[in-house]
């Protein structure tokens, strides 16, 4: 690779099927370092299983996955260990609604990492810092606004430092007006050079932030490139119609 | 008049009351240290039930539910009376109270089983998935993130199952352990007076009042502090 770069996250010929379904066929993709590459499709198309497959919430049917050049998959893998490895972002937050801020971002640092509680604190309110809710830090997450858990949960995933972050949708599940802040900081985190994989719908987003659009329909990767070609001249017209629907 | 005095002579008999309330007390005492032997060792086991069915191992599920089923369907007073004359049988001599607490913690066990298991399968499976996520492991999950809202979730039915339950330390009676009831029912016999009974209804009463408000209390408290 002239670049030196190794890539953080690389995915070739995954498959996944659920019982006589099959809803990934054949994957192919490669993230490299600091990239942010961002994947678009019709609902159903297996956007969801592609990113639960790089951390094994789903066990991929075939294929192989390496993180920072670690196969996934191995039985020589501590899976608990990648994990922690590979951030993630849901669209319905699962915040744990028993603990406050703090202590949701703190709780693997100390449970898993076994940081004493003065340095797990510490991390953990760096990382609420960086998602702008340093304040909230003692809030329960029943009394923080969607957007705010969206960040907390961010911040949770980020206190562990992750070699790359996956998000699923994270501003779907939330009100247009609170949108905003959480794209605000995965910017941030763009910037910060964090490599990211994420699913969502957020085209102005994708514009100034994505370094590569995917689209993809019914369990294949139907046509890639950076944001300006995909969004104003695909080449697929399957990817002409769904941005068409986008833009509506 | 006259039927009032007969009344307060047959129920409240100031004589009676004096002469056996030392007895009664001792049931007092014997049912408090009974049900809480019931109450601590039935929740727990039926709390230990249910994480070991979080394993999902197929056998052992199916050992749980039958034990739980068997226990649930079955009247105490049957289980106590063939526990106390079917064990000296096969060579097992338990003492009355042995008895009447292995029975009813039994039973607490498996109604508590059948709450927390409920109260762990209603936690959503994105708690498991993002505790996961950052690296914990099953157990740990279970236990930092599932378990303590899942038992949040099971204090107020878990409660009101624990008063029915140990309320059944009555059933000692019948096989002779010397709880309030037992108390109560040999002092009207030797007195030819009910008073005793009456003493041992007061004595549930101010028993089991100050539970049944803490189960209120606690129902109301954990139904409002749901996030
Ligand atoms: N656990 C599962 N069991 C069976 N089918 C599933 C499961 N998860 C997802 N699917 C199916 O896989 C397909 C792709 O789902 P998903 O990856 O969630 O799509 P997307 O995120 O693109 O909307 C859908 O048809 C969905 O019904
Ligand atoms: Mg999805």
């Amino acid at each position: 690779m002239t670049t030196g770069a190794l890539p953080i996250l690389e995915i070739r010929g995954l498959r996944k099927r659920f019982h006589d379904v099959e809803v990934l066929r054949g994957i192919d993709l490669v993230v490299l370092p600091q990239q942010l590459v961002f994947v678009i499709g019709p609902s159903g198309s297996g956007k969801s299983t592609l990113l639960r497959c790089c951390n094994r919430l789903e066990e991929p049917s075939a294929g192989s996955i390496r993180v920072a050049g670690v196969d996934v998959m191995a039985r020589s893998t501590d899976i608990n260990a990648m994990r922690r490895q590979i951030g993630m972002v849901f669209q319905s937050f699962n915040l744990y609604p028993h603990m406050t801020a703090l202590r949701n971002v703190t709780l693997a640092l100390a449970k898993v990492l076994g940081k004493p509680r003065a340095e797990a604190e510490r991390i953990g309110m760096a990382a609420l810092d960086r998602v702008g809710l340093a304040d909230k830090a003692r809030s329960y997450p029943g009394e923080l606004s969607g957007g705010q858990q969206q960040r907390v949960a961010i911040a949770r995933a980020l206190a562990l430092e992750p070699k790359v972050m996956l998000f699923d949708e994270p501003t779907s599940a939330l009100d247009p007006e609170l949108v905003g802040s959480v794209l605000n900081v995965m910017r941030e985190l763009k910037r910060g050079g964090m490599t990211m994989l994420v699913v969502s719908h957020e085209m102005r987003f994708a514009r100034d932030a994505a370094d590569r659009v995917i689209f993809m329909d019914h369990g294949v990767i139907v046509e890639e490139g950076p944001p300006q070609q995909m969004f104003s001249a695909p080449s697929e017209a399957r990817t002409r119609a769904f941005i068409a629907e986008l833009a509506r | 008049m006259e039927s009032w005095s007969r009344f307060l002579d047959t129920f409240f008999n100031w004589e009676v009351i004096e002469r056996y309330f030392p007895a009664i007390m001792k049931g007092v005492v014997v049912t408090i240290e009974i049900a809480a032997a019931v109450v601590v060792t039935g929740t727990l086991l039926g709390l230990a039930l249910a994480i070991m069915r979080t394993f999902r191992l197929l056998a052992v599920n199916a050992l749980i539910v039958v034990f739980v089923d068997i226990f649930r369907a079955l009247p105490p007073l049957v289980l106590v009376l063939l526990v106390y004359f079917g064990l000296p049988n096969i060579g097992i001599n338990l003492p009355s109270f042995a008895v009447l607490w292995l029975v009813l913690a039994l039973v607490l066990a498996a109604f508590a089983e059948e709450i927390f298991w409920a109260g762990i399968l209603s936690i959503p499976k994105g708690q498991w998935e993002a505790a996961r996520c950052t690296g914990l492991g099953f157990l740990g999950t279970l236990t930092y993130v599932v378990l303590p809202q899942a038992i949040r979730l099971t204090v107020p039915p878990l409660t009101n199952r624990t008063i029915a339950i140990t309320k059944n330390t009555a059933l000692g009676t019948v096989i002779g352990v010397g709880e309030i009831l037992n108390q109560a029912t040999t002092a009207q016999s030797f007195s030819g007076n009910a008073t005793p009974l009456m003493m041992g209804a007061i004595a549930y009463v101010i028993l089991f009042i100050p539970v049944v408000v803490l189960g209120r209390f606690l129902e109301t408290r954990f139904t409002w502090r749901r996030v």
